[in-house]
């Protein structure tokens, strides 16, 4: 059935602009911080939110000190390693956990059927949207921080261990070096834009199975293409405008200048990707019945 | 709802059809009357097969020239194991009928490398350094003829590896360690008997230590021996501290050895006659005048002494920086693949759990473990099945494209491919019972199939796609279920050839090493899911 439409007008055919049955006005009344606040109480109530968001900042700073610890700069050999960057391994991983939460708080709600309830109560489906983006950002962006902080602190503890010290030129990792902080905020933007972009995806697919094997797919394939294609054309096309190849060139701090893209233009790339998908969502959602 | 402790309702008697078979059939019908299931299984086949038609890896060896496609193909000798391998050197040689001994003594090995890349005629190019490549090899061989691809044993003097003694390309075992000089000559010595060539060496000429036996099989009555030169090309990385094939850049290098004390005991005729063997070793090895006039390849017999140049190698062909394929880079599209299996063996399961159907079947068929046990059967016979058939194809295809444009593909036996081919539906199929298992474990669709990308797709991408530093990269590669990748590898890693072994041709675990640990993870996973589908409220 068509959920929002039998509301009003059951008669409508399927394929009709949904109509919202609240005026204007009383929409308007459960707009803004009230839509936030019903989205931010359903993921807090749902059984697994706490627990992924505590195993992506657990996950990130575990895989980052154990990817350190696993370095080592026989002394005499040269070593080129970008520390930074090494330290923050564990984004890759964490990606991964942000996206399924992402997926979780759209297509839980399409397996139970809850989203034709919420778009009774709040009409207006792109504030609904907005609001489940909002809360979601400011989750990740929190339990992000944690993960990046422990990640450098991992990097700046255990890489001195591994023969990276600062006399062979690779110095503490350390907040006072500006390309340091930029690449810890851009690792907490990039986790962010993950979640918004695997928000969009899973808007468009509604199926958590399928969506969250797209929103994977999307962002763990296209790199390994990248990695092995034989025409450096594509190659360098794919490292590029990749998701995960253009975003995460925010963590570079070394060799910047041989980057397929700069770390802030990489981080746009993504940005553009987490902006269609949001947009494609966003249509879709106004478009089709829930 | 689930209180934990207490242990759900079992029916005290079976009914009528519960035998595994019915089993088995009802969990097959469920699978093929899912037409989502059905089309995703035949995408993830078909992209297997597919990327190995789209994505060519490699390079001919004709790089930016005028000529192109099957032209380009490098024609490498076949060594007596079957295998592709490089065979050219300066050899200084004489018949020898029957057994024999030859003795030489090595008083110094100097070379000269380009770290330029590339070439550039006439006079000495700039770029060019005095040292030796770690594997330049001068000393001594006995050799079935001088046609590339021959049985051979020989002892030598090496770049940074010591006195070995290695035979017919793959055979390789150490000696005396250091380099050797006028201070601190090696003596190194080859006895023919038959078809058993030993290989001594020593230090002073007096204590002989044997450092290996070869058995060549058809060597002939009539052998050519003698003192050989070469040195294989110089390699340099892109970046040597990252586990992946990087597009690193040879150049041309060449060596020099100096003799005396030689001598060659048995049924030898006639003066030592010069050659060098084979062609250059195509073209990206050959010095053309790199080196100046002064540096050639050829011999010089002064009183008791002999000076050998040479370039070239005396060993297998290896995939990597060389430009070569093996069969593994056709099979990429198992990666991709491999990502739609997970999330149908996880959907084959957690679907159930969605719609409320796993009450029916535990319903129906109350042994679960059974039911457990026969969805495994079905979705890893469907992946196994599968994804060996897509492999085949994708070999098959690959080395049709790749001859096609001039890639050279390093030969293979047939049991080698068969092995490939069979592992790569294993990998699938313990893959996608370690997904069901996942499934069963955590029960919702998007967290199941988020632990299993977590589990086996990120490890691999990290690995194998240069991301993480070599260590790391190795470590991971030896201790997640991505281990299993191991199975595509079809060609093994030779110490005694200098090059950048890295997926997708190589992997740091033996195949059937890496299956292990993959059946290990599957298997813990399995009995966990067993465990909790008992003792869980369904």
């Amino acid at each position: 059935m068509s959920g929002a439409a039998t509301t009003a007008g059951s008669e409508l055919p399927r394929s009709a602009e949904p109509h919202r049955g609240l005026p204007p006005s009383a929409g308007a009344g459960i707009a803004g911080l009230s839509i936030l606040r019903a989205e931010w109480t359903k993921l807090r109530t749902t059984g697994g939110t706490g627990w992924l968001l505590a195993a992506t900042t657990a996950l990130t700073i575990v895989i980052s000190a154990a990817t350190v610890a696993a370095t080592h700069c026989p002394a005499g050999a040269s070593c080129s390693v970008d520390t930074t960057r090494l330290s923050l391994t564990g984004i890759e991983a964490a990606q991964a956990l942000v996206a399924v939460l992402a997926v979780l708080t759209v297509c839980t709600e399409y397996s139970t059927g809850m989203i034709r309830t919420t778009f009774t109560a709040m009409p207006r489906r792109l504030g609904v949207l907005a609001g489940k983006a909002g809360v979601l950002t400011g989750l990740v962006l929190a339990a992000a921080v944690v993960a990046v902080a422990g990640c450098l602190l991992a990097g700046r503890l255990i890489l001195p261990a591994d023969g990276l010290t600062a006399a062979r030129g690779f110095p503490l990792v350390s907040l006072a070096h500006g390309p340091t902080v930029r690449a810890a905020i851009g690792a907490v933007l990039y986790l962010a834009l993950i979640g918004l972009l695997s928000l969009g995806v899973a808007t468009i697919l509604r199926d958590s199975a399928v969506a969250i094997g797209a929103v994977l797919g999307l962002l763990y394939i296209v790199p390994i293409i990248a990695a092995v294609v034989g025409n450096p054309v594509w190659q360098r096309r794919l490292e590029r405008y990749g998701p995960t190849n253009a975003g995460l060139a925010i963590e570079d701090t070394t060799g910047l200048r041989h980057l397929p893209i700069g770390p802030w233009a990489g981080l746009g790339v993504l940005a553009a990707w987490t902006a269609a998908a949001l947009l494609i969502g966003g249509l879709l959602l106004r478009l089709r019945d829930a | 709802m689930s209180t934990g402790t207490i242990t759900p309702y079992r029916a005290p008697r079976r009914t009528g059809n519960d035998g595994f078979w019915q089993l088995l059939h009802a969990e097959w019908t469920k699978f093929r009357t899912v037409r989502g299931w059905l089309i995703a299984v035949i995408i993830a086949a078909g992209l297997i097969v597919g990327v190995a038609a789209l994505l060519p890896r490699g390079s001919n060896q004709c790089g930016s020239g005028s000529q192109s496609g099957a032209a380009c193909l490098a024609k490498y000798p076949i060594g007596p194991g079957g295998e592709a391998v490089s065979d050219s050197y300066y050899f200084v040689r004489q018949p020898l009928a029957g057994n024999g001994t030859i003795t030489v003594r090595v008083t110094s090995l100097t070379g000269m490398y380009s770290d330029q890349g590339g070439f550039q005629g006439g006079g000495q190019a700039p770029g060019v350094r005095s040292g030796l490549v770690p594997w330049a090899k001068a000393g001594i061989i006995i050799t079935q003829s001088t046609k590339q691809g021959s049985a051979y044993a020989a002892m030598m003097v090496t770049g940074s590896h010591g006195v070995r003694m290695q035979y017919n390309y793959t055979s390789d075992s150490a000696g005396l360690a250091g380099a050797a000089t006028a201070a601190s000559p090696r003596w190194l010595r080859l006895t023919r008997s038959g078809d058993t060539i030993t290989g001594y060496d020593s230090a002073d000429g007096r204590r002989w230590t044997k450092v290996g036996i070869a058995h060549l099989s058809g060597l002939g009555s009539i052998v050519q021996a003698g003192l050989f030169a070469t040195s294989p090309a110089y390699e340099q990385s892109n970046n040597p501290n990252v586990y992946s094939e990087p597009g690193g850049s040879t150049s041309p290098s060449i060596a020099t050895g100096v003799f005396d004390h030689v001598s060659l005991k048995g049924a030898a005729a006639g003066a030592w006659t010069g050659q060098f063997v084979g062609d250059g070793g195509g073209s990206s090895d050959g010095p053309n005048g790199v080196f100046g006039k002064s540096t050639q390849p050829g011999f010089r017999h002064v009183g008791e002494q002999f000076t050998v140049t040479g370039y070239g190698d005396i060993a297998p062909e290896v995939a990597g920086d060389t430009g070569n394929d093996t069969i593994s880079d056709h099979l990429f599209g198992v990666f991709i693949g491999l990502t739609i299996f997970l999330i149908l063996a996880v959907l084959f399961i957690t679907g159930e759990y969605r719609r409320g159907l796993i009450r029916t079947t535990l319903a129906a068929s109350p042994r679960r473990g059974r039911v457990l046990a026969a969805k495994a059967l079905v979705i890893g016979v469907v992946t196994f099945v599968l994804g060996t058939a897509a492999a085949a194809l994708a070999v098959t295809i690959g080395l049709q494209l790749a001859h096609g444009s001039g890639i050279y593909v390093l030969p293979v036996s047939w049991l080698t491919e068969l092995r490939v081919m069979a592992g790569v539906g294993a990998l699938l199929a313990l893959a996608a019972v370690f997904a069901l298992s996942l499934g069963v474990i955590l029960r919702r669709s998007a967290v199941a199939v988020g632990a299993a990308f977590l589990t086996i797709v990120l490890p691999y991408v990290l690995g194998a796609s240069g991301a993480l530093p070599r260590e790391a990269a190795i470590w991971l590669l030896r201790v997640s279920p991505a281990a299993a990748f191991a199975l595509e590898q079809s060609v093994p890693q030779y110490p005694q050839v200098f090059n950048q072994y890295a997926p997708p041709d190589y992997y740091p675990l033996a195949p059937w090493a890496g299956l292990a640990v993959l059946c290990a993870y599957a298997a813990g996973a399995l009995g966990l899911a067993l465990y909790l589908l008992r003792r869980r409220d369904a």
